[in-house]
């Protein structure tokens, strides 16, 4: 036994996406959280609660509007067609929009958090120190939220991997494409092959297991996300 | 913004800053603070007052880390701020140190060193690195990560980071207040040799008056939000026209020279403009200066001088001026001697019986004197 052909091409494609979103989220979310973290506008809360929205809802609710809104007749869709892209349903970058909006509170979370914990004296700080508000960021508040950014991508980069009703939704199941390693379980099980399933599967509780092990492994310290989960 | 830096011009500060309620948690009432003076830039100034009076809050709209809601603030003839502009924190040329050494944490102690060298206002040098390391004592910490200082040598660090920015103006928050007596009697000779030595002029925030007293030249108190008595130190410590300005610590400080050594008797003898005083010999070098504190409440008036008592020191002084102390029953009664002022704390009762009023010679005794360490 072991993993067939197309468990390889499930697995491989997993961590193409799991990776290709990770990379995304963190560009997209540290901004967002740091928004989030700092602002006193009135929006904050209703932002929050967008970005927490999918930790709540069924993934198969979430996958329904993207698939709709991605389709010919949705915006998003309207849009990709427009610049000749066609439609992003059934195809890996139709599985990368989803898997940011689903991955986005696991990400933004502990960034969030990390930020917050850092507090205003660090930044006066460096103020005083002549430091300018990009000089600020990159050079106190990036070193000083390592852990939350530690916390933030494993996260995200597993949530990704274990990710299921969104792929189904809007993905679909074709081989190489959208068939990811959850998908390929489902199929195995559907054809009553326990064997194959139990590969996958194992492999995808050991590998959660060994990546939420280093998580909290990390000690504690101060900027330290960890998973909390609070806007 | 005026671009002429001028170092003999003043610091002119005139605006008024607006806290929330809720800003820190400490009060339920909004707070301002509204000022209009004018600070010289050179030497010491101690901004003196209660906790919660706005001297935090005054030294965080130097820096700009304090939203002035209007005025304007300008320092050696630089616009800081005005109706239409504000520089922004990190482009004035201070040195700030927090209350609690606020160390980055992620950094070593010569990484914090090097964070401010790396953006300091002009070049630093080698060797200006290699003073400001001795002039601090650091040389055996700089490989420490703040975690791994005490309170003390923490400060220390934090107050060379801000020398190393090159400040024109060198901001202290309490610096002293998180350390506790033994850790202040080891930061305070440092003070010291930066006044001497740097000859950078600093703000020095405090609500202990003693902690600096000696490297102050000039006072500025400060009581809700607004300014009672600003001006060179010994002035403002022999003021007595502002009832409870100083209350248990009124007192008035005298300059002098160590002239003479009683060895039997472990005295020194400080002689000042009008007179000498004999004080305990804390081991002051001959012909050092020293700053000498007399609080108003040690000193006691007689008309004649009397030879049968315990006190050490009486000296020959004529009543100034006679106030009124906010505690009913005192009264501020200013003293000269000689070139020198001093306040004594006496009861009105005492005033009316002496028949003291201006003009009149009496005799100062003095319970206790103190240098100023």
């Amino acid at each position: 036994m072991g993993f067939s052909a197309a468990d390889w091409a499930a697995i491989s494609l997993s961590l193409q996406l799991a990776a290709v979103t990770t990379l995304i989220l963190l560009m997209t979310g540290t901004p967002l959280a740091w928004w989030l973290a700092r602002t006193r506008s009135r929006l904050k809360g209703a932002v929050a609660a967008i970005v927490a929205l999918p930790l709540v809802l069924p993934p198969t609710v979430l996958g329904f509007y993207l698939l709709v809104a991605m389709g010919p007749n949705g915006p998003i869709g309207g849009l990709t067609q427009s610049f000749g892209l066609g439609t992003l349903p059934f195809t890996f970058s139709g599985l990368v929009v989803g898997s940011v909006c689903y991955s986005m509170p696991f990400v933004v979370q502990p960034l969030q958090n990390a930020f917050a914990s850092i507090g205003e004296r660090p930044l006066e700080m460096a103020a005083t120190l002549r430091a300018g508000p990009w000089d600020r960021f990159l050079h106190v508040v990036l070193p000083l939220a390592r852990p939350g950014f530690l916390s933030a991508s494993v996260l995200g980069f597993a949530h990704t991997l274990g990710e299921f009703g969104v792929v189904l939704m809007i993905g679909g199941n074709i081989p190489g494409q959208t068939r990811v390693v959850s998908v390929q379980i489902y199929d195995h099980v559907e054809a009553l092959d326990y064997g194959q399933a139990h590969w996958l599967a194992g492999g995808m509780v050991l590998f959660s297991f060994l990546v939420l092990l280093l998580l909290y492994s990390i000690p504690a310290r101060r900027g330290d996300a960890g998973l909390r989960f609070s806007a | 913004m005026s671009s002429v830096t001028n170092s003999n011009a003043p610091i002119i500060a005139d605006f008024s800053v607006r806290l929330p309620a809720s800003s820190d948690g400490a009060g339920s009432e909004s707070f301002e603070l509204r000022l209009d003076e004018s600070l010289p830039a050179s030497g010491v100034t101690v901004v003196f007052g209660a906790s919660g009076c706005g001297k935090t809050t005054f030294l965080r709209a130097l820096a700009g880390l304090q939203h002035i809601e209007s005025g304007y603030l300008q320092v050696k003839g630089e616009t800081w701020h005005d109706e239409k502009s504000s520089l922004p924190a990190h482009r004035r040329p201070i040195g700030y140190v927090f209350q609690e050494a606020s160390l980055f944490e992620h950094l070593t102690a010569a990484g914090n060193l090097a964070f401010a060298r790396k953006r300091a206002v002009v070049p630093v040098t080698e060797h200006d690195m290699r003073e400001v390391i001795a002039l601090l004592g650091l040389g055996d910490l700089l490989r420490q990560r703040p975690q791994q200082l005490s309170g003390g040598e923490r400060q220390r660090v934090a107050i060379a980071r801000a020398l190393l920015i090159k400040p024109e103006l060198l901001l202290m928050d309490e610096p002293l207040a998180a350390l506790d007596q033994n850790r202040k009697q080891e930061i305070l000779p440092y003070l010291d040799r930066i006044r001497a030595e740097l000859k950078i002029p600093m703000i020095y925030v405090t609500h202990a008056l003693d902690e600096v007293t000696r490297l102050a030249d000039h006072l500025m108190i400060l009581s809700q939000g607004r300014v009672r008595a600003c001006g060179p130190i010994s002035d403002v410590l022999s003021r007595i026209d502002v009832p409870g300005l100083l209350g248990e610590e009124a007192g008035a400080i005298v300059e002098g020279r160590v002239a003479e050594r009683d060895k039997e008797w472990h005295l020194i003898r400080v002689d000042f403009e009008g007179g000498k005083l004999w004080l305990r010999d804390g081991g002051e070098a001959m012909g050092q200066e020293v700053r000498v504190r007399t609080l108003a409440r040690d000193i006691s008036l007689s008309l004649e001088v009397d030879q049968a008592s315990s006190i050490l020191n009486r000296l020959p002084a004529e009543v100034a001026a006679i106030a009124e102390d906010a505690d009913p029953a005192m009264a501020l009664v200013q003293l000269v001697v000689g070139e020198a002022r001093l306040v004594a704390r006496i009861s009105r009762r005492s005033v009316a019986q002496l028949e003291l009023s201006p003009g009149r010679p009496v005799w100062a005794q003095i319970k206790s004197v103190a240098v100023l360490h």
